[in-house]
């Protein structure tokens, strides 16, 4: 019985485990060189991401409130990847920084939030694994201790996150209210789309998209983005947005599965808001940090648009672009953090040139961006391609025309760095970098997994086959 | 044979260009990569006349499948038939000629070739593919490499061109990709399993109403990549800012890629819409080559002629197939090929006089015969191609175009094919006037003296993109033959549409 248990949460204990070690590093009495710590860390979660793969069986745990199946232990384990590259690109800025243990332990805390949120069963587990990432979240992004910026990308942060979390829980108290349970298939057996249950949902729906930066809910995006350190703003972009998304749609596909016919439209319309809204601003961006972080908007779009299509190649695609956009905005953030924390410089007028002096990191940053702008052969297009072939899945071609006119438009600013490192040249370039060990390994898996991911058909097939759809 | 090697040549030449060392090494493995795929490619036509002589009736030959997506339903899937061999010796006789041409890149060599190579293996795979992705994903491929090639090897206004063309044709991969999930979507009835497989698609016969819906994506989107009228305006600029190498691949390769696209995707497989919208295409068509023509007129930069006459010769492409016989798409294709000879030789001879004088404006040009005679005489065989004298290909193409749309009774078409014949005048004029003042006439600045003639790798790309031409000009019979079968299946699905038409309007 025991053994069971242990066993359905190895991932979350596995990475439990990992905080009370740095924990027991930080509070001994030797001190330890930040590189040490740093290297540790590193093979402990490499650990951590190899032992996610061993097979368990489906389980339900804590009288519903826990459940896990193979494609939860898959999508743990993508975001385990996030952390993982996350980690090793963080190497060049955090080598100075005093606080290496505390960085780790914040963030492997959002880590096992995120676990708990994604196998709920139940809405108070939910919240309370949004909540166990939430605010270590917002620690984070502060953790430029001595830049105002990142202070004041805290403070909006933890506002925002606070007004979200007010709608979400006002949401799920009407929602209790209505249907009498917090678990998540009572709900489902007790909606009827009445007005009252429309509004929670609503409420609900809000909160989700003030987590995965929807437009009209997407005002803190760009300034927190902007303040907080790269490492985090990637992780921000990428693994936090990955875990709202697996359980967004989990609860749409599931939970709400009886509000199909409300939700569908509503999406829709959120989604071409979000894509144009977010493409439109990242336009005339010069900060590379804001440029991405409104790109991160607009492929927020497109991946609503393939929750629309409401099908289990919606789902399935989804997942799959989550994986590919791990790659690929990892990459691109990956050559900012070095180049931010070596150099400082951040703009795009500062990579003019860059060509001239860091081949590797400028091809590494061309593929990222072809990945996000979705030109092949990188992953991005297929992510893509199935995102918006699942949302045409339900006939509304306006709707993909107009998501396919925004994949036009985002080339033009994706083209527009591009330009800057190859065509574009200054008086004074960025310098020779040199590329540590330990980020170099997590350029290279970017770009292995950017050009594999789509090129090899059965990863999209292997998620397939998890999937269930609506 | 394995048609899988026609795409993995080019690519594992590029992954051999990455490891050389020096630029010596860099193009002499570009090059060898280049001759493997031109011998291949004969070797194709080889083995594909063998097969055909042994009677083997099918449509396709060679085909290879491999599950790629099997959830989705899309496979990797490629194919030959006449038209595509065309095309793929095409696209092998223009890539040898447009490495042998670039033979002096020295300014980050590698990645020029590199960028070349896999520009040429998206093209190879494009012309092979039999699933609707797989052709998409190979025409999307391209447009890395060229947004790169113009833009960090480009001359004028590089970024803009580079910028402009990629959105361009990044719209026009929106718009076909809208059409291709409309298609998708409305294969198998009704929950059934959907697919991509254009052979499939083909035989179930779209509903009318699909293929009025989609068709004009499908033709339209292509028809950016060929510059049809209205969305022709990144070819001036693009061609003209390009390297050589890049302007020859852009106007004899990638433009057919759209050209083909609309013959064997839009018009293939919506053979209803295709005749529903036949006037329409005829008149944009028609309007490409007025314009077209007059435009050139009026440009003074030798790319810039080329690049408008481009539009206007691509015009005729698109006019034989929108007329829809079976004489007349198969001009069409033999002008893809014979422009993709004909303006990747005046772009490799362009590139010539521009890395000598460094100028390309005509009246800047003059006596350029006496100084440099084998480079004018690729020239004025280029542009005779171009303005149709018997005996090369150009001739063969647009004669055959005329003679198909003539054997349309209608009043429209008849004036759309004699303002399309008069058109030629105006193709004389300019192009007479050019090569005229260029080659002929005194010499107008006295360096051009100094001039060096054409270098022997120079003189290799003029030859062999001249050996083409004048091979289908001269027997012009091999190729229409080696087009008649694939044409003929594309002509069997219109005339059924035909058919099928009339039978609806008379039970109505």
């Amino acid at each position: 019985m025991w053994a069971g248990i242990l066993l359905s949460l190895r991932q979350e204990l596995i990475v439990t485990g990992i905080i009370f070690f740095l924990l027991f590093m930080k509070v001994g009495a030797t001190e330890y060189k930040t590189g040490v710590v740093l290297n540790w860390v590193n093979v402990l979660l490499l650990a951590n991401f190899v032992l996610g793969f061993f097979p368990v069986s489906d389980a339900t745990l804590f009288s519903g409130m826990f459940h896990t199946n193979k494609l939860i232990v898959l999508e743990k384990n993508i975001l385990n990847l996030g952390t993982l590259i996350v980690s090793l690109q963080a190497y060049s800025w955090l080598k100075d920084h005093r606080q290496v243990q505390e960085f780790y332990i914040l963030l492997l805390a959002t880590l096992v939030g995120f676990f708990f949120m994604i196998s709920a069963g139940n809405l108070l587990m939910f919240y309370l694994g949004l909540e166990l990432s939430t605010i270590p979240l917002t620690a984070l992004s502060s953790f430029d201790l001595e830049k105002r910026q990142s202070s004041e990308a805290a403070m909006k942060f933890i506002l925002s996150s606070a007004f979200s979390s007010a709608l979400l829980l006002f949401g799920i108290s009407l929602l209790y209210g209505a249907t009498g349970t917090l678990a998540f298939d009572g709900i489902a057996q007790r909606l009827d789309g009445s007005a009252f249950q429309l509004f929670a949902f609503i409420l609900i729906l809000s909160g989700f998209g003030f987590k995965i930066s929807a437009v009209p809910f997407h005002l803190w995006t760009a300034d927190v983005y902007e303040g907080s350190p790269v490492t985090v703003t990637a992780y921000l972009s990428v693994v936090s947005k990955g875990a709202m998304f697996f359980i967004f749609i989990q609860a749409l596909y599931t939970v709400f599965k009886p509000l199909a016919g409300n939700w569908y439209r509503i999406l829709v319309l959120l989604s071409v808001l979000t894509m144009v809204v977010g493409n439109l601003f990242a336009l005339r961006q010069d900060k590379l940090k804001r440029l991405l972080a409104f790109s991160s908007i607009a492929q927020s779009g497109f991946l609503l648009a393939g929750i629309t299509g409401s099908s289990r190649t919606g789902e399935a695609s989804v997942i799959y672009f989550i994986l590919v956009y791990i790659f690929s905005n990892l990459g691109a953030f990956g050559v900012v953090s070095l180049i931010s924390a070596q150099t400082g410089k951040e703009s795009i007028n500062d990579y003019k040139g860059l060509y001239a002096s860091n081949p590797l990191l400028s091809w590494v940053m061309a593929i990222s961006l072809f990945s996000l702008a979705g030109i092949p052969p990188t992953a991005g297009f297929f992510g893509k391609f199935f995102l918006l072939m699942a949302g045409a899945g339900k006939g509304n071609y306006v709707f993909i025309g107009i998501a396919a006119l925004n994949m036009v438009i985002s080339l033009y600013y994706y083209l527009r760095v591009i330009k800057a490192i190859f065509m574009d040249s200054q008086p004074q370039p960025i310098g020779k970098l040199k590329i540590p060990i330990l980020p170099s390994i997590a350029f290279l898996i970017c770009v292995a997994g950017i050009i594999m991911t789509g090129l090899i058909g059965w990863i999209y097939d292997y998620i397939y086959s998890l999937s269930i759809g609506i | 044979m394995n048609l899988s090697f026609l795409v993995l040549v080019p690519l594992i030449t590029a992954v051999a260009v990455l490891f050389c060392r020096g630029l010596n090494g860099i193009r002499w493995v570009s090059l060898a990569g280049a001759t493997v795929q031109l011998l291949l490619s004969f070797g194709l036509l080889a083995l594909y006349w063998r097969e055909r002589a042994a009677g083997n009736g099918t449509a396709m030959l060679f085909e290879y499948r491999h599950a790629w997506f099997p959830s989705l339903n899309i496979w990797y899937h490629l194919g030959v038939d006449g038209i595509s061999i065309a095309m793929i010796l095409l696209t092998a006789f223009v890539m040898e000629a447009a490495i042998l041409v670039s033979w002096k890149v020295e300014r980050m060599g590698k990645e020029f070739f590199v960028l070349l190579l896999l520009l040429s293996a998206g093209a190879y795979g494009f012309f092979l593919s039999l699933d609707l992705f797989t052709l998409f994903f190979f025409l999307e491929v391209s447009v890395i490499p060229k947004f790169l090639l113009i833009g960090i090897w480009g001359s004028g206004r590089k970024e803009y061109s580079a910028m402009k063309l990629a959105l361009m044709l990044m719209g026009g991969s929106a718009l076909v990709f809208i059409g291709l999930l409309g298609v998708y979507y409305n294969t198998g009835g009704a929950g059934g399993p959907h697919g991509f497989d254009w052979q499939a698609i083909a035989q179930m016969h779209l509903p009318a109403e699909v293929q009025r819906r989609f068709f004009p994506f499908l033709f339209v989107g292509f028809g950016i990549f060929t510059a049809l009228f209205p969305f022709h305006t990144w070819v001036p600029d693009g061609h003209s800012s390009a390297p050589t190498a890049a302007s020859m691949f852009l106007a004899g390769i990638s433009m057919k890629l759209g050209g083909y696209g609309c013959l064997r995707v839009a018009v293939y497989l919506m053979p209803d819409a295709a005749r529903y919208y036949s006037p329409i295409i005829i008149l944009l068509a028609t309007i490409a080559i007025v314009y077209g023509a007059f435009a050139t007129m009026m440009q003074k930069d030798l790319k810039y002629i080329n690049a408008y006459s481009s539009i206007s010769h691509c015009g005729f492409i698109l006019l034989g197939i929108g007329m829809l016989t079976q004489t007349a798409i198969t001009g069409a294709v033999i002008q893809m090929i014979s422009h993709g000879l004909m303006t990747a030789l005046f772009f490799a001879a362009i590139g010539m006089i521009y890395d000598r004088t460094h100028t390309r404006l005509v009246e800047r040009l003059g006596g350029l015969l006496k100084i440099m005679p084998f480079f004018s005489t690729v020239f004025v065989i280029a542009g005779l191609c171009s303005l149709g004298l018997p005996g090369l290909s150009g001739f063969v193409a647009e004669m055959t175009v005329f003679m198909g749309s003539w054997q349309h009774a209608g009043e429209m078409y008849r004036l759309a094919t004699i303002l399309a014949c008069a058109s030629i005048v105006i193709t004389a004029v300019y192009i007479l006037r050019a090569t005229g003042q260029t080659i002929m006439g005194p010499v107008k600045d006295p360096h051009y003296n100094g001039l060096a003639d054409a270098t022997w790798n120079e003189k290799l790309a003029g030859v062999l993109l001249v050996v083409g031409i004048i091979a289908i000009g001269i027997a012009p019979f091999w190729l229409s033959d080696l087009l008649t079968s694939g044409v003929s299946v594309i002509m069997g699905h219109v005339e059924k549409a035909i058919i099928a038409g009339k039978a609806v309007i008379i039970k109505k």
